[in-house]
């Protein structure tokens, strides 16, 4: 197991798809409505080595009471600019487009974790902070630090693509067993 | 669970509809649990049976701690019965809605209705239709609750297929299933609704997740084989299954027609029932 402390340094390069990782220090929880607010006013903290987690959580009595990830694809137009200001890593759910594995080739690497698992999730979280508050709860920027989340890397820096790879390999055998 | 009318039938109803949702937010039905223990130990992908730990662990301390099993609590689907003692007003709706308020705050639930257009948030789960509430006749009067979490139902699909294309049922399936990947949260369960008319087949797809998933008839057997035959697998990383179950509810339909939906939920399979008591 290798275990990953924000801010990330060049040691995410040498992950490789299907690695099973822990990540411990600061995240960011950041949907749809948050990656729009940071491409129009600025992203409120410090990207370099930032891992950014798409995640709408529920918050209450100033602690993080349930965040597995929401899905991911649904950011993939919006994640360009922040690997751009420097963020190394995306944490989410269900894998992301061909677009983000291009951009996150020689930087950065995308980090699966499991879909539902919010309360496991939230046993490893403190609540730090919020930014953009006034977006809602599961669409503000949560600044949540980690001990020890699980992870798989799902996109390498290298191109290697475990849900693109599970995809192709899907598309064949519904070919064969559908369309012949 | 009985919930007995002490406060009046209107209080009765509100309290069964939140411990229905306190419960089916905070645990997993013995079925759900039995299925996906049965699929973590048919799983040869070492990066799969890492998704069924995690899920194990997650359902566990959600468990322990009385916490929501996911962040995504869902939007609020409830379903009753009403017997021929129990008038069916505008009362009864209140009721189910008193009871998500409620659930909204004690839970507590993520704040997930919006204004599809202005997408402004109630905040209290709530909103015009919902909580969408379904009534059937019954001999009890009862409150079933099934938290639908948008992953999972962003991922349904419908298609108006030729009587001729019987055939073509677990092709769109299986399809339905190849275009979501790893999105919904599998190992999922499909509630598949067959006949009906357009909304109605719909309408079944949903009913069909509130059956028992740990058995299933040869046809539905079939289309889960096709669908795990895709190797999509837990949370889109690979793995042997991919759906623990397909369950179907069939309704008549018209000779010309041939609706199939398919209504696709996460491996968080949640729902929960209460009766509800009514004094004579």
């Amino acid at each position: 197991m290798i275990h990953l402390t924000t801010p990330l340094s060049d040691e995410v390069l040498e992950l490789r798809a299907g690695d099973a990782v822990t990540l411990s220090g600061t995240v960011y929880t950041a949907r749809d409505e948050a990656h729009q607010r940071m491409m129009e006013e600025g992203i409120p903290f410090d990207p370099a080595g930032a891992a950014v987690y798409h995640c709408g959580p529920v918050i209450g009595a100033g602690r993080v009471i349930a965040a597995g990830p929401t899905t991911s694809a649904r950011m993939n137009r919006l994640s360009g600019f922040i690997l751009d200001a420097g963020v190394r890593a995306l944490i989410g759910k269900g894998g992301m487009g061909p677009e983000v594995r291009e951009q996150l080739r020689g930087r950065g690497v995308y980090l699966a974790f499991t879909g539902g698992c919010a309360a496991l999730a939230a046993a490893r979280m403190t609540l730090k902070g919020v930014y953009f508050d006034d977006l809602g709860m599961a669409e503000a920027v949560w600044e949540i630090e980690l001990d020890h989340l699980p992870l798989i890397v799902g996109i390498d820096a290298h191109g290697g693509d475990l849900f693109g790879d599970v995809d192709r390999k899907a598309k064949i055998q519904f070919e064969r067993r559908f369309n012949t | 669970m009985i919930e007995r009318a002490a406060s009046g039938l209107s209080g009765a109803v509100a309290s069964a509809t939140y411990s229905a949702f306190l419960e089916a937010e905070t645990s997993i039905p013995t079925d759900v649990r039995r299925a996906l223990r049965r699929a973590r130990d048919r799983e040869q992908s070492a990066t799969a049976r890492t998704q069924f730990e995690n899920i194990e662990e997650n359902i566990r301390y959600a468990e322990e701690h009385g916490l929501p099993i996911c962040q995504d609590t869902g939007v609020p689907v409830v379903y009753l019965t009403i017997p021929p003692t129990v008038p069916f007003t505008r009362d009864l709706f209140d009721a189910v809605a008193e009871g998500v308020k409620r659930a909204t705050r004690e839970v507590p639930l993520r704040p997930n209705v919006v204004d599809p257009l202005s997408r402004e948030n109630s905040g209290d789960n709530t909103g015009a239709g919902m909580p969408a509430v379904h009534v059937m006749p019954g001999d009890d009067l009862t409150v079933t609750v099934l938290p639908k979490g948008a992953g999972a139902e962003n991922c349904s699909r419908i298609a108006m297929l030729l009587p001729s294309e019987a055939g073509e049922i677990a092709r769109f399936v299986a399809e339905t299933v190849l275009i979501a990947g790893g999105r919904p949260c599998p190992p999922v369960v499909l509630g598949v609704g067959i006949g009906s008319t357009f909304d109605g087949a719909a309408a079944l797809a949903k009913e069909a997740l509130l059956l028992p998933i740990d058995e299933m008839t040869s046809f539905e057997q079939e289309i889960c084989d096709a669908v795990n035959a895709l190797g999509i697998g837990p949370m889109g990383l690979g793995g042997d299954t991919t759906a623990l179950a397909v369950k179907v509810k069939t309704g008549a339909c018209h000779t010309a027609s041939l609706p199939v939906a398919v209504n696709v939920q996460c491996w968080a399979c949640r729902r929960s029932t209460r009766r509800v008591e009514v004094a004579e």
